[in-house]
């Protein structure tokens, strides 16, 4: 036989392709081009020497089903197509079916049978009347992303399917000799410039000189010398040094020093916004928690730490993976997700994970103008991200329990994709607190997981920088949900019997950064670059210690439990490596085989970084106040802004995620009569024994930012802390998680506005030390992404800044926990907050193509007082459902609690507390913060109002049995009228695909 | 004499259900819950002959990279234990022998039809018969469903169960038998033990979404001639405690979930009847 064959695999006669019609599905929505019937075929081709019988037993067995499917060897089963599109993965990228094939024919065949290796690709045989132009646009605009996929088109016409398609393998051939290049850096600034540009170093000349001044020292030379390096910087050092100090690890505006200029003319200067804006309120939160300080570990470990009780404790973390996701969008998400779980993983001794989030921006779905080079359609941006959650968080058996989607044209260069990933631990691991770690010299340096590889090279460097023309396609990385699976499944084993000391996360700048952080802890390391396993061979020691192939941990092994370690590692299927040792020698070293190739000194490489000096000048924008009268359709006016993309129903998006899996779910994201409504937060057991729960909620506005940052920010918070008091949750223990995703604001000639852009920053930093002291909410971990700009051919699409706010909480008993539905016909309707004529950046004003310039506005001592009091009122059991207001104010709460609930209310809107609305549309779609919509039932009436008694709220109406939504107006009219079911249709339509 | 129920929940390579499945084997009143990976049975750590009750998980194993469980089901007929020369499907299949309960949900129903355990006609349990695949959305789902249970079915996991309410969460769980012949047997032997239903579990339907995947016959779970071996696509063990319930906060529900049923008659039946 020959070396390599294919075997393709597809439906019998008679057999639906369910995948295929989806195909079609896709192929109309997406590109508007009809097709008659799209078939599928799943093909491996298989590189090394079997023989016909064994070809024949892999695909009669492991291959194929034979209940439903047939199969074929070296030759084609395609059959009536116009167009045959087969896609297949470019060499050196994950093929996550190929590597469980391979796995599957070891087991067939016999585990010596290494020298196998299995590709997959997949054939669309398309038929109807389609042009070729049109199968490329298929081929290429949405079967295959050219970066990480080649396809092939083949006419029907011309098929012969005894031929088939002739075999060929993507398999990575490099040039295998070993390099380690030197760099002159006693050069020219313009010539650093370039160095730092050409490869992708995103380091500035202030940093490329403070390079340059290191190496030049005649101390450091000396102990080079000692390790056999030359007096200049090799590639594997430089690279070391960009990645950890590039602007992703190290934050660098964040704690830049800035000179503010307000509107009056008034200058602070602000040394780190994360120090003193973000650290600094979560220390002076805890401080006044004193004793009763329930914080265990902030900002400095992968994720937060908080306690659940006395003994457990919960880990969050939230990251952002946009980037990867204009490029990739499913392979970006993906990573995304399973990067992001590794973060609590690898907190302190290690965590098992219990929920992930996902809060996603895109640009409008249905976007019909003509789209900037190189960027991909928004809807293909959307479902591409969405699998790649669906995957990531599926198959690793973590629930996706709480998001949301914004919709703002303004991410069409950048999607926001922000993965979040909650994990609990036991208080005391083998007698040590949990939320710890420590590394002595001597303990071996260990990676455990996946391979190293080309992929996500520069990642943190990449990610640094706007998105331009150059942007290195090896950025990209798909992940391995289940080579995760197989890791944490181990590691948790080794942790509980203490094999390991430390364990952090290869993420952004791979064994560079973890190996790296780690050695802080002990004060160095030497580790061998040599003894890396590589997925294939030819990489250079600066791309092993850059690579960030995924789902790898590194770890502290003393030497003691090696044999232990390495044994279990073996019996459960996972790779382990001994890579070399920590040391306290202060030194970075890093070897390949007996070459030093990199010797740096640990205070330069993690204090070397100069710091940033930056400008920002807060000019407040004014909008056009809108001029649109009331109109007279307000039921009309309501249905519309129920169908608006940022408040209509994400059924689509939230159904294909397993929100339920590990038995602990309570409150669901649809939540209702019909199983459909829009839950506020989530409420989830991690011990299936206990009652005590967790509630996670997030808040994101981007559009109030278009006035002021400040108040977005402030919403945000608010938004989160109001989205968990609404499912049941409090004060008393809620830790926030900030995410700040930002347009370049470092001003220069690319950016001429970069000090109003800062000065955005300045103010969102300002709201969220003020918001989060004031509610007792103290941030324990966060991320910032700094460049989410996208630059090609002289455009610039510049995304919104937007900031996402996550909370975590802990309920006490979720059989307290509370959900949006109305629940029975009579129970009163109250109104909780008060509304002002608020609707500048609400989705009412944005329908009419305003913003206006009346943000919402938090005032957080009423707002507190009101949380304070209905979480008390809740833990009585005196609320039936609870449901906050946002966008779309009043009205879309009522409609949605009404329909939710599949019952009608009646509404009295003279009832509503307001100051100074006379407007019935703005009484009714205003956005004025800190408000609830709440029913009660007709019994507990009394005991509600005396609860809430100083607080402001009002009974508004009365919930019915009749189905309709009736809502008196200011003058005593009615002015809506509308079927519940027709108020709920309008809600799911849009994105129902 | 009451016999001591021994548990096994098998995990490992993609397996995520077993926190809960544990749970309800617990819940039910079995004396011993292992959870145990699938690389102790292959080292001779542990064996099936230890136990009474073997629980197949739902989850991804392999990822599903080959169609749902496939490579799982290549694992356990190729992979040999070592230090006994046996494949661990003799394992299996001696267990089953014995008289051993098992219980594959989702994952585990499409690894027990994929190895042939299930419908094990004529007591052969290596013949793959049935298959679980592609939903006809094209979808995964999560979604709760009403489930009418079969009142003549020798499963002995629904002895007195007329109806269920559980989420099914699968890309791959449409129901198909080989060919007629299969599925007329399935009926005639009583092996569909519960269908997807209308909101009362008393009408199988062939509607989306009350039948999520579009199984043939709305087959939602089947057993063998025996009724000892049950599979089924909806998940008994996330439903152990009413707060699971979708609609837990408006309706009047018993503190004990539905799911927790199947496991108890399974504790029942190996403590009195084997």
């Amino acid at each position: 036989m020959t070396k390599i064959n294919r075997i393709e695999i597809a439906f019998r006669d008679g057999v639906r392709d369910a995948p295929g019609e989806k195909t079609k599905k896709n192929i109309q929505e997406h590109l508007g081009v009809n097709v008659d019937r799209v078939t599928t075929v799943d093909v491996y081709t298989i590189e090394g020497v079997v023989t016909a019988e064994e070809l024949e037993a892999i695909a009669a067995g492991p291959f194929s089903d034979p209940v439903i499917q047939r199969w074929g060897i070296n030759r084609g089963l395609a059959r009536n197509f116009t167009w045959l599109v087969e896609v297949g993965f470019r060499p050196g990228v994950t093929d996550n079916v190929g590597r469980t094939a391979a796995e599957a024919v070891r087991y067939l065949l016999g585990n010596e049978r290494v020298d196998i290796r299995v590709y997959t690709s997949r054939q669309y045989a398309i038929d109807g009347p389609v042009t070729r132009h049109d199968a490329e646009r298929i081929a290429s605009g949405l079967l295959a992303n050219d970066l990480v996929q080649h396809y092939e088109i083949i006419d029907g016409s011309s098929w012969d399917p005894d031929r088939g398609v002739a075999p060929t393998v993507p398999r990575v051939d490099i040039e295998d000799d070993l390099r380690v290049d030197e760099i002159d850096l006693d050069v020219s600034d313009e010539q650093l410039r370039n160095i730092s540009g050409s490869r992708v170093l995103a380091l500035s000349l202030d940093e490329m000189k403070a390079v340059r001044d290191y190496f030049a020292d005649a101390g450091v030379t000396e102990k080079r010398a000692a390790a056999g390096l030359s007096p200049r910087v090799t590639d594997v050092e430089l690279e070391a040094l960009a990645q950890t100090w590039s602007e992703h690890c190290k934050h660098k505006i964040f704690n830049a020093v800035i000179d503010y200029e307000d509107e009056a003319g008034g200058l602070t200067s602000i040394r780190s916004l994360f120090k003193t804006c973000i650290q600094g309120s979560t220390k002076l939160i805890r401080e006044r928690l004193g004793e009763r300080d329930w914080c265990r570990s902030v900002f400095e470990d992968n994720a937060g730490v908080i306690a659940f009780n006395d003994d457990y404790n919960l880990v969050y973390k939230v990251e952002t993976h946009n980037s990867p996701s204009a490029l990739d969008p499913y392979g970006g998400a993906l990573t995304g997700i399973v990067g992001v779980n590794r973060d609590p993983f690898g907190t302190g001794r290690g965590s098992k994970l219990i929920f992930n989030t996902d809060v996603f921006c895109f640009a409008d779905p249905f976007y019909d103008q003509l789209l900037p080079e190189r960027a991909l359609h928004p809807r293909r941006i959307f479902e591409g991200v969405r699998e790649g959650v669906e995957h990531g968080g599926n198959k690793s058996g973590i629930p996706t329990v709480n998001g949301s989607i914004v919709f703002d044209d303004r991410y069409l260069g950048k999607p926001l994709v922000f993965c979040g990933t909650g994990g609990i631990m036991p208080a005391r691991i083998n007698g040590e607190p949990s939320q710890t770690k420590e590394i002595l010299p001597g303990d071996r340096i260990v990676m455990a997981g996946g391979r190293v590889g080309k992929d996500g090279i520069h990642g943190a460097t990449f990610s640094s920088e706007e998105l331009h023309e150059g942007s290195p396609v090896t950025a990209v990385q798909i992940g391995d949900p289940i080579t995760q699976k197989k890791m944490t499944d181990f590691l948790l084993v080794a942790r509980d019997r203490g094999y390991y000391r430390a364990i952090t996360d290869n993420g952004a700048g791979g064994l560079s950064s973890s190996v790296g952080e780690m050695a802080t802890l002990c004060g160095g390391c030497d580790l061998d670059l040599s003894k890396a396993p590589l997925k294939y061979p030819g990489l250079q020691p600066w791309e092993i210690l850059l690579s960030e192939a995924q789902e790898r941990m590194s770890l502290a092994v003393p030497p003691g439990k090696m044999d232990a370690f390495m044994t279990l590692a073996e019996r459960m299927g996972v790779e382990a490596v001994d890579l070399g040792v920590f040391t306290d020698s202060g030194m970075f070293r890093v070897r390949y085989g007996e070459r030093t190739v990199a010797y740096l000194d640990m205070t330069f490489l993690h204090e070397g970084l100069p710091t940033l000096h930056l400008s920002a000048k807060w000019n407040p924008p004014r909008h056009d106040e809108p001029s649109f009268p009331e109109p007279g359709d307000l039921g009309g006016a309501l249905r519309s802004l129920l169908a608006r993309l940022n408040i209509c129903s994400k059924e689509y998006v939230v159904r294909q995620y397993d929100h339920e899996v590990q038995g602990g779910s309570v409150i669901k994201p649809l939540v209702g009569v019909a199983d459909d409504g829009p839950g506020d937060a989530a409420v989830l057991r991690p011990l299936l024994d206990s009652f005590e729960g967790i509630v996670v909620a997030n808040g994101i506005c981007p559009r109030y930012g278009d006035i002021d940052t400040y108040h977005m920010t402030a919403c945000a918070i608010d938004e989160a802390v109001r989205n968990a008091i609404a499912a049941g949750g409090s004060l008393d223990r809620m830790a926030g998680i900030d995410n700040f995703c930002w347009c370049d604001p470092v001003g220069s000639t690319k950016i001429p506005d970069g000090d109003y852009k800062l000065a955005q920053l300045v103010r969102a930093n300002r709201a969220l030390y003020d918001y989060t002291t004031l509610y007792g909410v103290p941030c324990i971990s966060g991320k910032d992404s700094m460049k989410n700009d996208y630059v090609v051919g002289g455009t610039r699409i510049s995304i919104p800044p937007t900031v996402l706010f996550s909370v975590l909480g802990k309920i006490d008993d979720v059989r307290r926990a509370v959900t949006m539905d109305a629940k029975r016909a009579g129970d009163r309707v109250y109104v909780l907050g008060r509304t002002r004529s608020e609707l500048g950046g609400s989705e009412w004003f944005a329908l009419h193509g305003y913003v206006g310039n009346d943000v919402p506005v938090v005032r957080g001592e009423e707002a507190k007082a009101l949380y304070e009091v209905l979480s008390d009122a809740v833990s009585k059991g005196l609320v039936a459902s609870c449901h906050d207001c946002s966008d779309g104010g009043l009205g879309v709460a009522l409609a949605e609690t009404a329909f939710a609930g599949g019952l009608g209310m009646e509404i009295d809107l003279r009832l509503v507390p307001a100051d100074d609305v006379s407007r019935n549309d703005y009484l009714l779609f205003s956005e004025s913060q800190s408000r609830f919509v709440v029913t009660v039932r007709e019994d507990d009436r009394d005991a509600f109002r005396s609860v809430m008694e100083n607080t402001c709220c009002a009974e508004i109406g009365r919930v019915t049995d009749d189905g309709l939504l009736v809502i008196r107006g200011l003058d005593g009219n009615e002015v809506v009228e509308e079927p519940v079911d027709g108020l709920k249709k309008a809600w799911k339509q849009p994105l129902a695909f | 004499m009451k016999k001591r129920v021994r548990s096994i929940v098998l995990t490992g390579y993609g397996t995520n259900c077993e926190m809960e499945t544990a749970h309800a084997c617990r819940l039910a009143g079995s004396d011993d819950v292992d959870i145990v990976h699938i690389s102790e049975l292959l080292y001779g750590d542990r064996r099936l002959d230890d136990y009474d009750f073997l629980n197949l998980p739902g989850g991804f194993l392999d990822g599903d990279d080959l169609g749902a469980a496939k490579a799982g089901a290549n694992r356990i007929v190729h992979a040999v234990v070592k230090g006994r020369e046996e494949r661990l499907l003799e394992q299996v299949l001696r267990f089953v022998d014995r008289g051993g309960l098992i219980l594959g949900v989702c994952n585990g129903f499409q690894l027990m039809a994929k190895l042939g355990l299930l419908p094990g006609f004529d007591g052969c349990y290596e013949t793959q018969s049935t298959t679980l695949t592609f939903n006809d959305s094209g979808r995964f789902e999560d979604r709760w469903v009403y489930l009418a249970v079969n009142q003549n079915t020798p499963c002995v996991f629904t002895r007195g169960l007329k109806e269920l309410y559980l989420p099914v969460r699968h890309g791959e769980g449409k129901f198909l038998p080989a060919d007629e012949a299969v599925m007329e047997r399935l009926h005639r032997q009583e092996q569909v033990v519960m269908q997807y239903s209308d909101g009362n579990c008393e009408r199988a339907v062939m509607s989306y979404p009350e039948n999520p995947n579009g199984s043939l016959d709305a087959v939602a779970g089947i057993c063998d001639e025996t009724g000892r071996l049950f599979g089924l696509m909806p998940h008994p063990e996330a439903y152990l405690h009413r707060v699971n319930h979708p609609r837990w906060t408006r309706e009047d529900l018993p503190d004990e979930g539905a799911g927790v049923s199947l496991f108890r008659n399974a504790v029942a039946y190996i403590r009195h009847e084997l």
